[in-house]
Protein backbone atom coordinates (compact mmCIF):
# COMPACT_ATOMS: atom_id res chain seq x y z
CA UNK A 1 0.00 0.00 0.00
CA UNK A 2 1.35 3.43 -0.89
CA UNK A 3 1.54 5.97 1.89
CA UNK A 4 -2.10 6.72 2.63
CA UNK A 5 -3.62 9.71 4.31
CA UNK A 6 -6.73 10.88 6.06
CA UNK A 7 -7.69 14.49 5.41
CA UNK A 8 -10.56 15.74 7.53
CA UNK A 9 -12.23 19.13 7.53
CA UNK A 10 -15.55 18.83 9.31
CA UNK A 11 -18.17 20.66 11.28
CA UNK A 12 -20.47 18.62 13.49
CA UNK A 13 -23.24 19.58 15.87
CA UNK A 14 -24.38 17.98 19.10
CA UNK A 15 -27.42 19.94 20.25
CA UNK A 16 -26.13 23.44 20.85
CA UNK A 17 -22.50 22.33 20.79
CA UNK A 18 -20.73 22.95 17.50
CA UNK A 19 -17.40 21.43 16.64
CA UNK A 20 -15.08 22.33 13.80
CA UNK A 21 -11.86 20.48 13.17
CA UNK A 22 -9.45 20.21 10.28
CA UNK A 23 -6.42 17.93 10.29
CA UNK A 24 -4.35 15.58 8.15
CA UNK A 25 -3.10 12.18 9.26
CA UNK A 26 -0.41 10.39 7.29
CA UNK A 27 0.26 6.70 7.51
CA UNK A 28 3.16 6.03 9.84
CA UNK A 29 2.52 9.24 11.78
CA UNK A 30 -0.20 8.43 14.30
CA UNK A 31 -2.15 11.53 15.30
CA UNK A 32 -3.20 12.19 18.87
CA UNK A 33 -6.39 14.19 19.35
CA UNK A 34 -6.11 15.72 22.78
CA UNK A 35 -8.24 18.10 24.77
CA UNK A 36 -10.12 18.50 28.02
CA UNK A 37 -13.27 16.49 28.74
CA UNK A 38 -16.20 17.69 26.68
CA UNK A 39 -13.99 19.44 24.15
CA UNK A 40 -15.32 17.31 21.32
CA UNK A 41 -12.57 14.70 20.85
CA UNK A 42 -14.91 11.74 20.88
CA UNK A 43 -17.34 13.56 18.59
CA UNK A 44 -14.52 13.84 16.05
CA UNK A 45 -13.91 10.12 16.36
CA UNK A 46 -17.61 9.33 15.95
CA UNK A 47 -17.75 11.54 12.89
CA UNK A 48 -14.74 9.79 11.35
CA UNK A 49 -16.23 6.37 12.10
CA UNK A 50 -19.65 7.34 10.74
CA UNK A 51 -21.35 6.96 14.12
CA UNK A 52 -22.29 10.64 14.15
CA UNK A 53 -23.40 12.92 11.35
CA UNK A 54 -21.36 15.69 9.83
CA UNK A 55 -23.05 19.02 9.33
CA UNK A 56 -20.65 20.00 6.55
CA UNK A 57 -17.16 19.25 5.36
CA UNK A 58 -15.32 16.26 4.04
CA UNK A 59 -13.30 13.31 5.28
CA UNK A 60 -10.97 12.06 2.58
CA UNK A 61 -9.36 8.67 3.09
CA UNK A 62 -6.91 8.17 0.21
CA UNK A 63 -9.01 10.60 -1.78
CA UNK A 64 -12.29 8.78 -1.10
CA UNK A 65 -14.84 10.98 0.72
CA UNK A 66 -16.28 9.12 3.69
CA UNK A 67 -19.01 11.68 4.41
CA UNK A 68 -22.37 10.16 3.62
CA UNK A 69 -20.99 6.61 3.74
CA UNK A 70 -22.42 4.23 6.34
CA UNK A 71 -19.97 2.96 8.99
CA UNK A 72 -19.84 -0.48 7.39
CA UNK A 73 -18.78 1.00 4.06
CA UNK A 74 -15.98 3.18 5.44
CA UNK A 75 -13.34 0.57 6.25
CA UNK A 76 -12.37 2.54 9.31
CA UNK A 77 -11.45 0.36 12.29
CA UNK A 78 -12.36 1.52 15.79
CA UNK A 79 -11.00 0.47 19.18
CA UNK A 80 -13.49 1.77 21.72
CA UNK A 81 -12.61 3.02 25.16
CA UNK A 82 -14.39 0.12 26.87
CA UNK A 83 -13.58 -2.14 23.90
CA UNK A 84 -17.21 -3.16 23.23
CA UNK A 85 -16.34 -6.79 22.57
CA UNK A 86 -19.30 -8.92 21.55
CA UNK A 87 -20.27 -10.58 24.85
CA UNK A 88 -21.89 -13.62 23.22
CA UNK A 89 -18.91 -14.50 21.04
CA UNK A 90 -15.60 -16.12 21.96
CA UNK A 91 -12.33 -14.26 21.54
CA UNK A 92 -11.73 -16.16 18.28
CA UNK A 93 -15.17 -15.27 16.93
CA UNK A 94 -14.80 -11.64 18.02
CA UNK A 95 -11.58 -11.42 16.00
CA UNK A 96 -13.14 -13.34 13.09
CA UNK A 97 -16.23 -11.12 13.02
CA UNK A 98 -14.95 -8.50 10.60
CA UNK A 99 -13.54 -11.20 8.32
CA UNK A 100 -16.95 -12.88 8.25
CA UNK A 101 -18.70 -9.62 7.49
CA UNK A 102 -16.43 -9.18 4.50
CA UNK A 103 -17.85 -12.31 2.98
CA UNK A 104 -16.02 -15.28 4.50
CA UNK A 105 -17.92 -18.22 5.86
CA UNK A 106 -17.71 -18.79 9.59
CA UNK A 107 -15.17 -21.62 9.39
CA UNK A 108 -12.98 -19.80 6.87
CA UNK A 109 -13.13 -16.64 8.97
CA UNK A 110 -11.93 -18.60 12.01
CA UNK A 111 -8.97 -19.89 10.04
CA UNK A 112 -8.18 -16.41 8.76
CA UNK A 113 -8.40 -15.04 12.31
CA UNK A 114 -5.80 -17.46 13.64
CA UNK A 115 -2.70 -15.46 12.61
CA UNK A 116 -4.22 -12.40 14.30
CA UNK A 117 -4.80 -14.35 17.49
CA UNK A 118 -1.18 -15.49 17.43
CA UNK A 119 0.14 -12.06 16.67
CA UNK A 120 -1.71 -10.59 19.64
CA UNK A 121 -0.78 -13.48 21.88
CA UNK A 122 -4.40 -14.55 22.19
CA UNK A 123 -4.03 -18.15 21.04
CA UNK A 124 -4.54 -19.57 24.53
CA UNK A 125 -7.60 -17.37 25.06
CA UNK A 126 -9.33 -18.18 21.77
CA UNK A 127 -12.25 -20.01 23.37
CA UNK A 128 -12.78 -17.60 26.25
CA UNK A 129 -15.65 -15.13 26.40
CA UNK A 130 -15.09 -11.40 26.91
CA UNK A 131 -16.24 -11.45 30.56
CA UNK A 132 -13.43 -13.91 31.31
CA UNK A 133 -10.69 -11.54 30.12
CA UNK A 134 -8.54 -9.04 31.98
CA UNK A 135 -8.53 -5.44 30.78
CA UNK A 136 -5.22 -5.82 28.97
CA UNK A 137 -6.40 -8.99 27.25
CA UNK A 138 -9.68 -7.35 26.23
CA UNK A 139 -7.75 -4.48 24.69
CA UNK A 140 -5.65 -6.88 22.65
CA UNK A 141 -8.81 -8.59 21.42
CA UNK A 142 -10.35 -5.24 20.49
CA UNK A 143 -7.25 -4.25 18.55
CA UNK A 144 -6.93 -7.65 16.87
CA UNK A 145 -10.63 -7.55 15.97
CA UNK A 146 -10.30 -4.10 14.41
CA UNK A 147 -7.13 -4.95 12.46
CA UNK A 148 -8.32 -8.36 11.27
CA UNK A 149 -11.06 -6.57 9.33
CA UNK A 150 -8.22 -4.92 7.36
CA UNK A 151 -9.32 -1.32 7.82
CA UNK A 152 -7.76 1.47 5.81
CA UNK A 153 -7.62 3.73 8.84
CA UNK A 154 -7.64 3.04 12.57
CA UNK A 155 -9.24 5.04 15.38
CA UNK A 156 -8.57 4.48 19.08
CA UNK A 157 -10.69 6.13 21.77
CA UNK A 158 -8.82 6.58 25.07
CA UNK A 159 -7.05 3.23 24.63
CA UNK A 160 -5.65 3.14 28.18
CA UNK A 161 -8.57 4.59 30.11
CA UNK A 162 -10.22 1.26 30.98
CA UNK A 163 -6.99 -0.38 32.14
CA UNK A 164 -5.55 -0.65 35.62
CA UNK A 165 -2.89 1.94 36.24
CA UNK A 166 -0.22 -0.68 37.05
CA UNK A 167 -0.35 -2.31 33.64
CA UNK A 168 -0.74 0.80 31.51
CA UNK A 169 2.97 1.32 30.75
CA UNK A 170 3.45 -2.23 29.51
CA UNK A 171 0.25 -2.27 27.49
CA UNK A 172 1.06 1.12 26.02
CA UNK A 173 4.49 0.00 24.87
CA UNK A 174 2.98 -3.09 23.27
CA UNK A 175 0.26 -1.02 21.61
CA UNK A 176 2.88 1.35 20.21
CA UNK A 177 4.52 -1.64 18.52
CA UNK A 178 1.26 -2.77 16.96
CA UNK A 179 0.48 0.73 15.74
CA UNK A 180 3.88 0.92 14.05
CA UNK A 181 2.95 -2.24 12.13
CA UNK A 182 -0.31 -0.78 10.86
CA UNK A 183 0.01 0.63 7.37
CA UNK A 184 -2.86 3.16 7.39
CA UNK A 185 -3.51 6.49 9.10
CA UNK A 186 -4.16 6.21 12.84
CA UNK A 187 -6.00 8.62 15.13
CA UNK A 188 -5.79 8.27 18.91
CA UNK A 189 -8.14 10.21 21.15
CA UNK A 190 -6.62 10.69 24.58
CA UNK A 191 -6.25 13.13 27.43
CA UNK A 192 -3.06 11.49 28.64
CA UNK A 193 0.36 12.98 27.87
CA UNK A 194 1.92 9.54 28.32
CA UNK A 195 -0.28 8.19 25.50
CA UNK A 196 0.69 11.09 23.27
CA UNK A 197 4.40 10.64 23.93
CA UNK A 198 4.38 6.87 23.42
CA UNK A 199 1.82 6.39 20.66
CA UNK A 200 1.64 9.50 18.50
CA UNK A 201 3.86 11.58 16.28
CA UNK A 202 1.52 14.47 15.46
CA UNK A 203 -0.86 16.17 17.86
CA UNK A 204 -4.05 18.16 17.36
CA UNK A 205 -5.44 19.98 20.40
CA UNK A 206 -9.20 20.52 20.54
CA UNK A 207 -10.74 22.86 23.08
CA UNK A 208 -14.34 24.06 23.19
CA UNK A 209 -15.08 22.55 19.79
CA UNK A 210 -12.16 24.09 17.91
CA UNK A 211 -8.52 23.28 17.18
CA UNK A 212 -6.28 25.42 19.36
CA UNK A 213 -2.88 23.99 18.48
CA UNK A 214 -1.33 21.47 16.12
CA UNK A 215 2.19 20.15 15.60
CA UNK A 216 4.49 17.39 16.73
CA UNK A 217 4.59 16.47 20.41
CA UNK A 218 8.09 17.99 20.56
CA UNK A 219 6.87 21.30 19.15
CA UNK A 220 3.96 21.41 21.60
CA UNK A 221 6.36 20.85 24.47
CA UNK A 222 8.55 23.68 23.30
CA UNK A 223 5.77 26.18 22.77
CA UNK A 224 2.46 25.30 24.39
CA UNK A 225 -0.17 27.66 22.97
CA UNK A 226 -2.84 27.41 25.67
CA UNK A 227 -2.98 26.81 29.42
CA UNK A 228 -4.43 23.37 28.69
CA UNK A 229 -1.40 22.37 26.58
CA UNK A 230 0.92 23.75 29.23
CA UNK A 231 -0.76 21.53 31.81
CA UNK A 232 -0.58 18.54 29.46
CA UNK A 233 3.16 19.05 28.92
CA UNK A 234 3.74 19.43 32.63
CA UNK A 235 1.76 16.25 33.30
CA UNK A 236 4.23 14.42 31.06
CA UNK A 237 7.29 15.89 32.74
CA UNK A 238 6.15 14.96 36.22
CA UNK B 1 -24.65 -2.59 58.72
CA UNK B 2 -27.10 -5.47 58.75
CA UNK B 3 -29.93 -5.01 56.31
CA UNK B 4 -33.30 -5.21 58.01
CA UNK B 5 -36.10 -7.22 56.46
CA UNK B 6 -39.52 -5.76 55.72
CA UNK B 7 -41.84 -4.96 58.64
CA UNK B 8 -44.22 -7.63 59.95
CA UNK B 9 -47.21 -5.82 58.43
CA UNK B 10 -45.62 -6.10 55.01
CA UNK B 11 -45.12 -9.84 55.53
CA UNK B 12 -48.75 -10.28 56.57
CA UNK B 13 -50.17 -8.37 53.62
CA UNK B 14 -47.82 -10.18 51.25
CA UNK B 15 -49.13 -13.41 52.74
CA UNK B 16 -52.73 -12.41 51.95
CA UNK B 17 -51.73 -11.47 48.41
CA UNK B 18 -50.04 -14.81 47.90
CA UNK B 19 -53.05 -16.63 49.35
CA UNK B 20 -55.31 -14.85 46.88
CA UNK B 21 -53.09 -16.03 44.05
CA UNK B 22 -52.50 -19.57 45.20
CA UNK B 23 -55.56 -20.73 47.18
CA UNK B 24 -57.92 -20.90 44.17
CA UNK B 25 -55.43 -23.17 42.44
CA UNK B 26 -55.22 -25.27 45.59
CA UNK B 27 -59.01 -25.46 45.37
CA UNK B 28 -58.71 -27.10 41.98
CA UNK B 29 -56.28 -29.66 43.35
CA UNK B 30 -58.49 -30.41 46.38
CA UNK B 31 -61.69 -30.86 44.41
CA UNK B 32 -60.09 -32.79 41.58
CA UNK B 33 -61.81 -36.12 40.90
CA UNK B 34 -58.56 -38.01 41.52
CA UNK B 35 -59.95 -41.60 41.26
CA UNK B 36 -61.31 -41.26 37.75
CA UNK B 37 -58.88 -38.56 36.65
CA UNK B 38 -56.83 -40.88 34.39
CA UNK B 39 -59.94 -41.81 32.42
CA UNK B 40 -60.96 -38.15 32.10
CA UNK B 41 -57.49 -37.14 30.97
CA UNK B 42 -57.31 -39.63 28.14
CA UNK B 43 -60.87 -38.93 27.03
CA UNK B 44 -60.91 -38.03 23.32
CA UNK B 45 -62.34 -34.56 24.00
CA UNK B 46 -59.53 -33.79 26.45
CA UNK B 47 -56.77 -34.95 24.14
CA UNK B 48 -58.35 -33.15 21.20
CA UNK B 49 -58.56 -29.86 23.12
CA UNK B 50 -55.03 -30.30 24.48
CA UNK B 51 -53.64 -31.02 21.02
CA UNK B 52 -55.40 -28.02 19.53
CA UNK B 53 -54.24 -25.76 22.35
CA UNK B 54 -50.61 -26.84 22.02
CA UNK B 55 -50.66 -26.55 18.24
CA UNK B 56 -52.27 -23.11 18.12
CA UNK B 57 -50.16 -21.93 21.08
CA UNK B 58 -46.93 -22.87 19.33
CA UNK B 59 -48.01 -21.29 16.03
CA UNK B 60 -49.18 -18.05 17.61
CA UNK B 61 -45.99 -17.84 19.71
CA UNK B 62 -43.95 -18.25 16.51
CA UNK B 63 -46.06 -15.52 14.87
CA UNK B 64 -45.53 -13.26 17.87
CA UNK B 65 -41.77 -13.81 17.59
CA UNK B 66 -41.63 -13.06 13.88
CA UNK B 67 -43.84 -9.98 14.13
CA UNK B 68 -43.09 -8.87 17.67
CA UNK B 69 -39.28 -8.69 17.68
CA UNK B 70 -39.16 -6.03 14.93
CA UNK B 71 -41.99 -4.19 16.68
CA UNK B 72 -40.00 -4.28 19.91
CA UNK B 73 -36.99 -2.81 18.10
CA UNK B 74 -39.11 0.03 16.74
CA UNK B 75 -40.67 0.58 20.17
CA UNK B 76 -37.24 0.72 21.82
CA UNK B 77 -36.08 3.22 19.20
CA UNK B 78 -39.22 5.34 19.63
CA UNK B 79 -37.80 6.91 22.79
CA UNK B 80 -36.21 9.51 20.52
CA UNK B 81 -39.48 10.28 18.72
CA UNK B 82 -41.78 13.26 19.36
CA UNK B 83 -44.19 12.69 22.24
CA UNK B 84 -47.43 12.08 20.34
CA UNK B 85 -46.40 9.31 17.94
CA UNK B 86 -44.29 7.74 20.69
CA UNK B 87 -47.26 7.51 23.07
CA UNK B 88 -49.63 6.37 20.34
CA UNK B 89 -47.29 3.52 19.43
CA UNK B 90 -46.91 2.44 23.04
CA UNK B 91 -50.67 2.63 23.58
CA UNK B 92 -51.30 0.54 20.48
CA UNK B 93 -48.97 -2.18 21.75
CA UNK B 94 -50.54 -2.06 25.21
CA UNK B 95 -54.18 -2.22 24.08
CA UNK B 96 -54.52 -6.02 24.06
CA UNK B 97 -53.29 -6.07 27.67
CA UNK B 98 -56.03 -3.79 28.97
CA UNK B 99 -58.84 -4.59 26.54
CA UNK B 100 -61.28 -7.31 27.63
CA UNK B 101 -60.41 -10.23 25.33
CA UNK B 102 -64.08 -10.52 24.30
CA UNK B 103 -63.86 -7.00 22.91
CA UNK B 104 -60.67 -7.95 21.11
CA UNK B 105 -62.45 -10.92 19.59
CA UNK B 106 -65.37 -8.74 18.54
CA UNK B 107 -62.97 -6.28 16.94
CA UNK B 108 -61.29 -9.08 15.03
CA UNK B 109 -64.69 -10.30 13.89
CA UNK B 110 -65.65 -6.82 12.67
CA UNK B 111 -62.38 -6.59 10.77
CA UNK B 112 -62.05 -10.09 9.36
CA UNK B 113 -65.64 -11.43 9.50
CA UNK B 114 -67.58 -12.11 6.30
CA UNK B 115 -68.93 -8.57 6.27
CA UNK B 116 -65.90 -7.09 7.97
CA UNK B 117 -63.80 -4.23 6.68
CA UNK B 118 -61.12 -6.60 5.38
CA UNK B 119 -63.18 -9.79 5.52
CA UNK B 120 -65.38 -8.59 2.63
CA UNK B 121 -62.40 -8.59 0.32
CA UNK B 122 -61.05 -11.85 1.67
CA UNK B 123 -64.46 -13.42 1.01
CA UNK B 124 -64.19 -12.35 -2.63
CA UNK B 125 -61.09 -14.50 -3.06
CA UNK B 126 -62.67 -17.33 -1.13
CA UNK B 127 -60.84 -16.85 2.18
CA UNK B 128 -62.90 -17.15 5.36
CA UNK B 129 -61.14 -16.67 8.66
CA UNK B 130 -63.68 -16.56 11.51
CA UNK B 131 -64.52 -19.85 13.20
CA UNK B 132 -61.45 -21.61 11.82
CA UNK B 133 -58.26 -22.81 13.52
CA UNK B 134 -56.59 -19.83 11.83
CA UNK B 135 -58.95 -17.55 13.75
CA UNK B 136 -57.81 -19.20 17.01
CA UNK B 137 -54.20 -18.43 16.09
CA UNK B 138 -55.02 -14.81 15.20
CA UNK B 139 -56.96 -14.29 18.44
CA UNK B 140 -54.09 -15.75 20.49
CA UNK B 141 -51.51 -13.72 18.63
CA UNK B 142 -53.56 -10.58 19.27
CA UNK B 143 -53.71 -11.06 23.03
CA UNK B 144 -50.21 -12.52 23.49
CA UNK B 145 -48.18 -10.11 21.34
CA UNK B 146 -47.64 -7.42 24.04
CA UNK B 147 -45.97 -9.95 26.34
CA UNK B 148 -43.35 -10.69 23.70
CA UNK B 149 -42.92 -7.08 22.63
CA UNK B 150 -42.47 -5.68 26.13
CA UNK B 151 -40.08 -8.44 27.21
CA UNK B 152 -37.88 -7.88 24.15
CA UNK B 153 -38.13 -4.12 24.40
CA UNK B 154 -36.97 -4.27 28.02
CA UNK B 155 -34.01 -6.41 27.03
CA UNK B 156 -33.13 -4.03 24.20
CA UNK B 157 -33.14 -1.08 26.54
CA UNK B 158 -30.98 -2.90 29.08
CA UNK B 159 -28.41 -4.00 26.51
CA UNK B 160 -25.38 -1.90 25.59
CA UNK B 161 -26.40 -1.02 22.07
CA UNK B 162 -23.01 0.50 21.30
CA UNK B 163 -21.71 -2.95 20.39
CA UNK B 164 -23.94 -2.56 17.34
CA UNK B 165 -21.77 0.39 16.33
CA UNK B 166 -18.69 -1.76 16.83
CA UNK B 167 -20.22 -4.38 14.53
CA UNK B 168 -21.07 -1.77 11.90
CA UNK B 169 -17.49 -0.50 11.91
CA UNK B 170 -16.35 -4.07 11.25
CA UNK B 171 -18.36 -4.08 8.04
CA UNK B 172 -21.72 -5.48 9.16
CA UNK B 173 -24.79 -4.14 7.34
CA UNK B 174 -27.74 -3.10 9.54
CA UNK B 175 -29.54 -6.38 8.83
CA UNK B 176 -26.46 -8.43 9.74
CA UNK B 177 -25.93 -6.35 12.87
CA UNK B 178 -29.51 -7.19 13.81
CA UNK B 179 -29.06 -10.89 13.15
CA UNK B 180 -25.57 -11.46 14.53
CA UNK B 181 -25.46 -8.94 17.39
CA UNK B 182 -28.84 -7.53 18.42
CA UNK B 183 -30.78 -10.79 18.48
CA UNK B 184 -28.15 -12.77 20.48
CA UNK B 185 -27.75 -9.80 22.82
CA UNK B 186 -31.44 -9.85 23.77
CA UNK B 187 -31.88 -13.63 23.54
CA UNK B 188 -32.85 -13.95 27.24
CA UNK B 189 -35.56 -11.34 26.75
CA UNK B 190 -36.78 -13.14 23.65
CA UNK B 191 -36.92 -16.45 25.51
CA UNK B 192 -38.78 -14.89 28.42
CA UNK B 193 -41.20 -13.14 26.09
CA UNK B 194 -41.83 -16.32 24.12
CA UNK B 195 -42.60 -18.32 27.25
CA UNK B 196 -45.00 -15.71 28.62
CA UNK B 197 -46.52 -15.35 25.18
CA UNK B 198 -47.10 -19.11 24.95
CA UNK B 199 -48.61 -19.23 28.44
CA UNK B 200 -50.95 -16.37 27.55
CA UNK B 201 -51.93 -17.96 24.24
CA UNK B 202 -52.61 -21.23 26.01
CA UNK B 203 -55.01 -19.55 28.41
CA UNK B 204 -56.78 -17.45 25.77
CA UNK B 205 -60.55 -17.68 26.05
CA UNK B 206 -62.59 -14.54 25.38
CA UNK B 207 -61.20 -13.41 22.05
CA UNK B 208 -61.11 -16.99 20.83
CA UNK B 209 -64.71 -17.85 21.63
CA UNK B 210 -65.94 -14.58 20.11
CA UNK B 211 -63.88 -14.73 16.95
CA UNK B 212 -63.39 -18.46 16.48
CA UNK B 213 -66.29 -20.06 18.32
CA UNK B 214 -66.15 -23.52 19.81
CA UNK B 215 -66.01 -26.27 17.22
CA UNK B 216 -64.57 -29.49 18.61
CA UNK B 217 -61.22 -30.22 17.02
CA UNK B 218 -61.22 -26.94 15.11
CA UNK B 219 -61.49 -24.09 17.59
CA UNK B 220 -62.34 -25.68 20.95
CA UNK B 221 -59.15 -25.10 22.90
CA UNK B 222 -58.54 -26.28 26.48
CA UNK B 223 -59.92 -23.18 28.24
CA UNK B 224 -63.08 -23.25 26.12
CA UNK B 225 -63.52 -26.98 26.62
CA UNK B 226 -63.03 -26.53 30.36
CA UNK B 227 -65.61 -23.73 30.50
CA UNK B 228 -68.19 -25.66 28.47
CA UNK B 229 -67.71 -28.74 30.62
CA UNK B 230 -68.23 -26.68 33.76
CA UNK B 231 -71.83 -26.16 32.62
CA UNK B 232 -72.55 -29.89 32.41
CA UNK B 233 -69.84 -32.07 33.89
CA UNK B 234 -67.82 -30.43 36.65
CA UNK B 235 -65.37 -33.32 36.95
CA UNK B 236 -64.48 -33.10 33.28
CA UNK B 237 -64.09 -29.33 33.65
CA UNK B 238 -61.72 -29.71 36.59
CA UNK B 239 -59.68 -32.33 34.75
CA UNK B 240 -59.27 -29.95 31.80
CA UNK B 241 -58.41 -27.12 34.15
CA UNK B 242 -55.75 -29.32 35.78
CA UNK B 243 -54.17 -30.01 32.42
CA UNK B 244 -54.01 -26.27 31.72
CA UNK B 245 -52.59 -25.64 35.17
CA UNK B 246 -49.91 -28.30 34.82
CA UNK B 247 -48.85 -27.09 31.37
CA UNK B 248 -48.72 -23.45 32.51
CA UNK B 249 -46.76 -24.20 35.66
CA UNK B 250 -44.37 -26.44 33.71
CA UNK B 251 -43.76 -23.62 31.23
CA UNK B 252 -43.10 -21.10 34.00
CA UNK B 253 -40.83 -23.47 35.93
CA UNK B 254 -38.88 -24.02 32.73
CA UNK B 255 -38.07 -20.32 32.77
CA UNK B 256 -34.82 -19.35 34.31
CA UNK B 257 -35.11 -16.69 36.99
CA UNK B 258 -33.43 -14.02 34.96
CA UNK B 259 -35.90 -14.53 32.12
CA UNK B 260 -38.87 -13.64 34.29
CA UNK B 261 -40.25 -10.13 34.15
CA UNK B 262 -39.06 -8.05 37.04
CA UNK B 263 -36.05 -10.22 37.86
CA UNK B 264 -32.62 -8.88 37.04
CA UNK B 265 -29.96 -11.54 37.40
Amino acid sequence: MSASALVADVTARRGSFELTAAFNVSAGRPLALVGPNGAGKTTVLNVLAGHADVERGSILLDGRDLVGLSPEARRVGVVFQDFLLFPHLTVADNVAYGIRMRGSRRAAARVAARPWLERFDLGALADRYPHELSGGQAQRVALARALAAEPEALLLDEPMASLDVEIRDDVRAELAGHLRDFAGPTVIVTHSAADVAALAVDVVVIEHGAVTQRGTWASLRQAPATPYVTRLVRQHEE
Amino acid sequence: MRRRGPAVTVWVIAGFALALLVLPLLGILLSAPWPHLPALLVAPETLQALGLSLLTGVISTALCLVLGIPLAVVLARSVSWPVVPRRLLRAAVTIPLVLPPVVGGLALLLLLGRNGVLGKFLALIGVTIPFTTGAVVIAQTFVAMPFLVFAVEGALRGADRRVELAAASLGASPLRVFRTITIPLVAPGIAAGAVLCFARALGEFGATITFAGSYPGVTRTLPIASYLASQTDLDQSIALALVLLVVSVAVLLGLRDRWLPGVRG
